[in-house]
C-alpha cells in the first residue's frame, strides 16, 4: 500500500474545489446549493493548508485554518439571512427566477 | 506563559473604530430615541471616523511593522487611509438625510458602514495573508448586508444575494491562492516571501499559481474585467447612498491591496503579473466603455464607468515601476472626487416625491436647475478627460507611464476607449441642454449634498492651477512601495 503523501491530500484538495465551483455555475435549482459550494470551496482550502502545515511542520497553516472556519460560518450565517430576506420578498428561492437586473 | 503585548500605537485608528463601532451598536440597541436615532449614531459615526483620520495623519508616516509584522503603516497606508476615510465619511454624510427621506433609515446602517471601513483601513495595513484575508473579510461581510440592507425591495435583496455569491466566491480563490502560496513557501508574512522569492531566479509554478488566484480574487473586489459580473447588478438594484459606498471605499481599498501585495512580496515574479494586470486594465476599459454606450439607468451606467475607470488605474499598476504606481495614486484621488460629486446629483434625483435613476429624467437640467446642471457638466467633462480637467491629469499620468515604459499597446486602447466613453459622458450634458425638460427636481438639495458638489467641482475645476500638493503626497506614498 503506497504512502499517502503531500500530492494526494492537494488532490483531494483541487478536487473539492473545483466541486465547489462547478457547484456554483452549473447549480439551476436552489440558493441553498450555492452555499453549500461555497462552504466546500473553503473546505477544500483547509485541507490543502492542513497539509501544507504538516509537511512544513509549523503551525501557521492551521492558525490559518481556525480563521478561515470562523469566517466561513459568519459567511454562512449572512447568506441565509440573506436567502430569507430574498424569500420574503419574492417567494421562491430557485436560482432561475433571481433576474430582474440584466443587460 | 507571559507573552509581551504587541505595540498598539499604529494600529490606533482601526482600535478607535472598532471600539467606536461596537459601542454605537450598544447605544443603539438600547437607546430607543425614535427616528432621529440613526441620524445621530450616523453622526457620531462620521465624528469617530474624523478622528481617526487625524490619528492616521499624526502619525509620522515612517514605516513600522506591528503584531509581528502582520500590520504595517508607512505612507502609502497613510495616503490611501486618509481617501478610504474622506469617501466614506462624506457618503455617509449624503447618505444620512436620504434614508431618512425614503423611511429605511436604521441605526445598523451606520455601524455596518463603520465594521467595512474598518475591514477597509485594515486591508491596506495588511503585511501578511491572513492580515489580508481578515480584513478582506470584515469589509466583505459587512458590505454583503449592506447591498441588501433595503430589505423590503426585491431588487435589493436580488442584488444582495449576487453580491454575496460571487464576492464568497472570489475570497474562496484568494484564499486557495493563500493556501497555495504558502504551501510552497512555507511562510504567510509579506517581508518573509518578498525575501524567498527575491532569493531564487525564478518562483516555483504553485507559487506562481497562488499568487495568479490571489489576482484574480482581488480582480473580483475591484470589479475589473472579466470578474465584473456582479457589478452592474448591484449598483442598479442597491439603493443609490449605497451605491454610492459601494463605488469608492471598497474599490480604493481592493486596490491599495493588490498594489501592497504586488509590489511586495510578487515584485520577484513581476514578469507574471504584469502580463495579467495588463490584460484586465485592457479588458476592464474596452467593456467600460462599450457596455456603457446605451444604459438608461444612470446607477448603471455609473457602474460601467466605474469598470472603465478601474480599467485606466490598472494601467499604472501593471506598468509596475513608480511613475506607474504614482499615476494609479493620482487616479484614484481624482476618481474618489469626481465620483463624490456625480453620486451627490444621483442621490438627489426626485421628482413629484419619487426618486428617478433614469438617464432620460435628466432633461432640460440646465433650464430647471441650471448651477447643478453646469456642475454636473464639469464632472462628466472631467471623467471624460477633456483638459484642462482633473480628469484629464489622471489619465495622463497613467498614460505616460505606459508610454515611458513602451507598453504602447495600452497607452493606445486607453485614448481609444477613452474616446467613446467620452461619448455618453457627453451624451448626459446633451441631455441637460439641449433636450426639452420633463420635470423639476424636488426640493433643494441638502446641506451636506450641496456642499459636496461645490467642493467636488471646484476641485474639478482647479485642480489644474496647483497640483503639488496631491502629487507630493502621492509620490511620498509611491517612495514608501519602493525603497532603495
Amino acid at each position: 500500500m503506497p504512502d499517502i503523501a503531500l500530492g494526494h491530500y492537494l488532490i483531494v484538495g483541487a478536487t473539492l474545489f473545483t466541486l465547489g465551483i462547478f457547484g456554483i455555475f452549473l447549480n439551476r435549482k436552489n440558493v441553498l446549493l450555492i452555499l453549500m459550494s461555497l462552504e466546500l470551496m473553503l473546505l477544500a482550502v483547509n485541507i490543502n493548508m492542513v497539509a501544507f502545515s504538516a509537511y512544513w511542520h509549523n503551525l501557521t497553516g492551521q492558525v490559518f485554518t481556525m480563521f478561515i472556519l470562523t469566517v466561513a460560518a459568519a459567511e454562512t450565517a449572512i447568506g441565509l439571512a440573506i436567502v430569507v430576506v430574498l424569500f420574503r420578498n419574492s417567494g421562491t428561492i430557485a436560482v432561475e427566477d433571481i433576474h430582474q437586473m440584466k443587460g | 506563559m507571559m507573552t509581551e503585548l504587541p505595540d498598539f500605537l499604529p494600529v490606533l485608528p482601526e482600535f478607535l473604530l472598532i471600539c467606536a463601532a461596537l459601542g454605537l451598536l450598544m447605544a443603539g440597541a438600547f437607546l430607543r430615541e425614535g427616528k432621529a436615532a440613526s441620524d445621530v449614531i450616523g453622526l457620531w459615526a462620521v465624528l469617530f471616523m474624523t478622528v481617526s483620520g487625524l490619528l492616521v495623519v499624526s502619525g509620522s508616516g515612517v514605516q513600522i511593522t506591528t503584531f509581528n509584522g502582520m500590520f504595517i503603516t508607512d505612507h502609502f497606508s497613510v495616503f490611501m487611509k486618509i481617501l478610504i476615510l474622506v469617501s466614506v465619511s462624506v457618503t455617509l454624510m449624503m447618505s444620512l438625510p436620504w434614508l431618512q427621506y425614503e423611511r429605511i433609515s436604521r441605526f445598523e446602517f451606520p455601524i455596518l458602514v463603520l465594521f467595512a471601513t474598518v475591514g477597509m483601513l485594515m486591508m491596506v495595513s495588511a503585511n501578511d495573508l491572513m492580515a489580508m484575508y481578515l480584513g478582506l473579510e470584515l469589509q466583505s461581510l459587512s458590505l454583503y448586508v449592506i447591498a441588501a440592507y433595503h430589505r423590503d425591495s426585491s431588487r435589493a435583496t436580488e442584488a444582495g444575494m449576487k453580491y454575496f455569491v460571487l464576492g464568497s466566491l472570489a475570497s474562496g480563490l484568494l484564499l486557495f491562492g493563500a493556501s497555495f502560496v504558502y504551501g510552497f513557501t512555507g511562510q504567510t508574512g509579506f517581508d518573509g516571501l518578498a525575501k524567498s522569492f527575491a532569493g531564487v531566479d525564478r518562483a516555483s509554478m504553485g507559487a506562481i499559481i497562488g499568487a495568479v488566484f490571489i489576482v484574480f480574487g482581488l480582480a473580483f473586489k475591484l470589479s475589473a474585467v472579466p470578474f465584473h459580473m456582479w457589478t452592474p447588478d448591484v449598483y442598479e438594484g442597491a439603493p443609490a447612498p449605497v451605491t454610492a459606498f459601494f463605488a469608492l471605499a471598497p474599490k480604493i481599498a481592493a486596490m491599495a491591496l493588490l498594489v501592497r501585495v504586488l509590489t511586495g512580496p510578487f515584485m520577484a515574479m513581476a514578469e507574471q503579473w504584469q502580463q495579467i494586470v495588463m490584460i484586465l486594465a485592457m479588458a476592464s476599459m474596452i467593456l467600460g466603455a462599450f457596455a456603457a454606450l446605451n444604459q438608461t439607468n444612470i446607477k448603471r451606467l455609473m457602474a460601467y464607468s466605474s469598470i472603465g475607470h478601474v480599467g485606466y488605474a490598472l494601467i499604472g499598476l501593471s506598468v509596475g515601476n513608480m511613475i506607474g504606481v504614482l499615476g494609479l495614486l493620482v487616479y484614484l484621488a481624482i476618481y474618489l472626487v469626481m465620483n463624490l460629486g456625480v453620486f451627490a446629483i444621483i442621490l438627489s434625483m426626485r421628482q413629484k416625491g419619487r426618486l428617478t435613476e433614469g438617464i432620460e429624467d435628466l432633461s432640460g437640467l440646465a433650464k430647471t436647475q441650471p448651477l447643478i446642471a453646469a456642475s454636473l457638466a464639469a464632472l462628466m467633462f472631467s471623467m471624460a478627460g477633456i483638459p484642462p480637467l482633473a480628469g484629464f491629469f489622471s489619465k495622463l499620468y497613467v498614460f505616460i507611464a505606459a508610454i515611458e515604459s513602451q507598453m504602447y499597446v495600452l497607452a493606445i486602447v486607453g485614448v481609444l476607449t477613452s474616446v467613446v466613453s467620452a461619448f455618453y459622458y457627453i451624451r448626459i450634458i446633451k441631455i441637460m441642454y439641449f433636450d426639452e425638460p420633463v420635470a423639476t427636481f424636488d426640493q433643494p438639495l441638502s446641506r451636506s449634498v450641496a456642499l459636496t458638489l461645490a467642493a467636488s467641482s471646484i476641485v474639478v475645476l482647479c485642480f489644474f492651477l496647483y497640483p503639488p500638493p496631491l502629487l507630493m503626497q502621492a509620490e511620498e506614498a509611491t517612495a514608501a512601495l519602493f525603497p532603495g
